[in-house]
């Protein structure tokens, strides 16, 4: 379980992040929804350690991560797939997984026949460059990097952004059997409310910075003023 | 093609190899820096050249030479990481031109330093192998054991910098804290780490090229024993493409059989001017070197 309270995060005189408190829990897909410069990516961003808090804690478990280094975090388990997915575009899929892989407790053979079963284009394309690949494909390379390393927290951002909406649902789909199979805690953030609330068990809503709505997500998808607000359209 | 002149022709490839892959190594070594911390190393001939003073004067010279090439290697990495550590981590991230003139800075300083400690005489380095080039037909060809083990040496050094950065956690990691730093350290991969280690791996490799280069019963070691080399590698670096390594190595060769050529066929003198006119051609037709695929650089 991730545990983040009064987090405060700022960029120069910007401040990003006012006070945000709330819980991940473990298992559970917790969507963080939001408009433009809401601070999500924010709040995943200094979630695994790339930006330093101004005030306030991060625990996992027992373990503290505010001001703790990225690769500290990583190694405690936190996944991260950033925004535009972040893939070596310059290595083959395969390169993409053995550095994922590099921290996995498993075989690394095992961890990419696992990873080829969960996503069979990527056993196809294993020795292609990830330059070459579509954006779902890309997506999927981006999941399949993180979860090499057996994660038990899993950070995603924006993973439906420039997707078509085919590829979007079998994306969502195996995030929501990822939670339920391997007890992953998820921190989902999207700026499609729709998507992100279909799969979600928790959803947090976020406005300049501050946390406007945290509950389980049937509850904000039935609040028709919150929807309104804060999310638009949402089917 | 009368016999004078094939013997002629198979000597001028045969010592620009041997020349060809000096510059190759010195290249390689560049190379390596640029992609990891996207650094020119001005001081990439000046760093080596102080390893192997350090192993020169640190007892070695009484062992024997492959204890002097080994604790000069040793010695070339502790520099590298120092250097890293100490001066070069405070460059990142500045503007381009900070980092060219505190290394072009640095490369006085070491030679100043290396002039006032040890002097400029040079000093020879006895080694095992003969400078004496071998005959063919009764004419000496541009071959002698020593340029034989210089080509064998830096072809294993190539191999080696291959192999780790193609089949090895290591060097896996060392590419991807290059190519993507923030995408790295979110996979866990300690990048800081990994930008020392990139220039101990270069000073390494500089240090194996400067203590061939030393050997050589013709140079001997001196503060400035790197520069026109340096030179030379410079040029091949940029032509083969500061991000590619094999590129480094293949223009290194190049260059070093054509200046071969031109400096028999042509005139010593114009070894320079044609070294020139290859980089300024090879900056106007591909100004990313023949071999870099990308046409992004990473500031």
């Amino acid at each position: 379980m991730i545990v983040v309270e009064e987090l405060s995060v700022s960029y120069g005189a910007v401040q990003a992040l006012r006070e945000v408190s709330f819980r991940a829990e473990t298992g559970v897909i917790t969507a963080v929804l939001g408009a433009n410069g809401a601070g999500k990516t924010t709040l995943l961003r200094t979630i695994s350690g790339l930006k330093e808090p101004a005030k306030g804690t991060i625990t996992l478990d027992e373990h503290s991560l505010a001001r703790q280094k990225p690769e500290n975090i990583a190694r405690l388990g936190v996944g991260h797939v950033p925004e535009g997915r972040g893939v070596i575009s310059e290595f083959t899929v395969e390169e993409n997984l053995r550095l994922g892989a590099m921290m996995a407790k498993v075989n690394l053979s095992d961890g990419l026949e696992e990873q080829y079963q969960r996503f069979p284009v990527l056993g196809e394309r294993r020795k292609q460059h990830a330059a070459k690949l579509s954006g779902g494909e890309r997506q999927m390379l981006a999941m399949a990097r993180a979860l090499i390393a057996q994660p038990s927290v899993l950070l995603l951002d924006e993973p439906s952004l420039g997707l078509a909406p085919q590829v979007t649902a079998q994306l969502m789909h195996t995030i929501r059997d990822l939670c339920a199979s391997k007890g992953l805690t998820v921190i989902l953030v999207e700026q499609n409310a729709s998507t992100a609330l279909r799969i979600a068990d928790h959803a947090v809503i976020l406005y300049l910075g501050r946390v406007v709505a945290n509950d389980a997500a049937s509850i904000i998808v039935a609040d028709e003023d919150l929807r309104q607000h804060y999310l638009g359209k949402v089917e | 093609m009368d016999a004078f002149l094939t013997s002629r022709i198979i000597s001028d490839i045969l010592g620009g190899l041997t020349n060809g892959v000096i510059y190759g190594l010195v290249a390689l070594s560049l190379v390596l820096v640029w992609r990891s911390t996207g650094i020119l190393n001005f001081a990439q001939g000046a760093m080596p050249m102080i390893a192997t003073y350090l192993g020169m004067v640190v007892f070695a010279h009484r062992l024997g030479y492959w204890p002097l090439v080994a604790i000069s290697i040793v010695a070339g990495f502790g520099v590298g990481g120092v250097t890293e550590r100490v001066l070069v981590r405070h460059l990142y991230g500045k503007p381009e031109i900070n980092p060219i003139v505190v290394m072009v800075g640095f490369l006085i300083v070491l030679e100043g330093v290396a002039a006032a400690i040890w002097s400029t005489t040079p000093r020879g380095i006895p080694n095992p192998f003969s400078p004496i080039d071998w005959q063919l037909g009764g004419k000496p060809i541009a071959l002698s054991p020593f340029s034989v083990y210089e080509i064998v040496t830096a072809l294993v050094v190539m191999s080696g910098v291959a192999v780790l950065f193609r089949f090895t956690k290591l060097g896996l990691q060392l590419r991807a804290s290059a190519l993507a730093p923030e995408v790295s350290r979110l996979l866990g991969v300690r990048v800081s780490r990994m930008l020392t280690l990139g220039w101990i791996l270069s000073t390494g490799v500089g240090t194996i090229c400067t203590v061939l280069v030393a050997s050589n019963f013709f140079t001997g070691l001196t503060p400035q024993v790197m520069d026109g080399i340096f030179a030379f590698g410079f040029i091949a670096a940029a032509v083969g493409g500061l991000d590619s390594p094999v590129g480094a190595i293949v223009a290194g060769v190049s260059m070093g059989i054509v200046l071969q050529f031109v400096g028999d066929f042509v005139n010593s003198n114009a070894i320079i001017i044609t070294a020139l006119i290859i980089l300024i051609v090879s900056l106007m037709v591909r100004p990313n070197g023949l071999f870099t695929k990308s046409t992004a650089r990473r500031v």
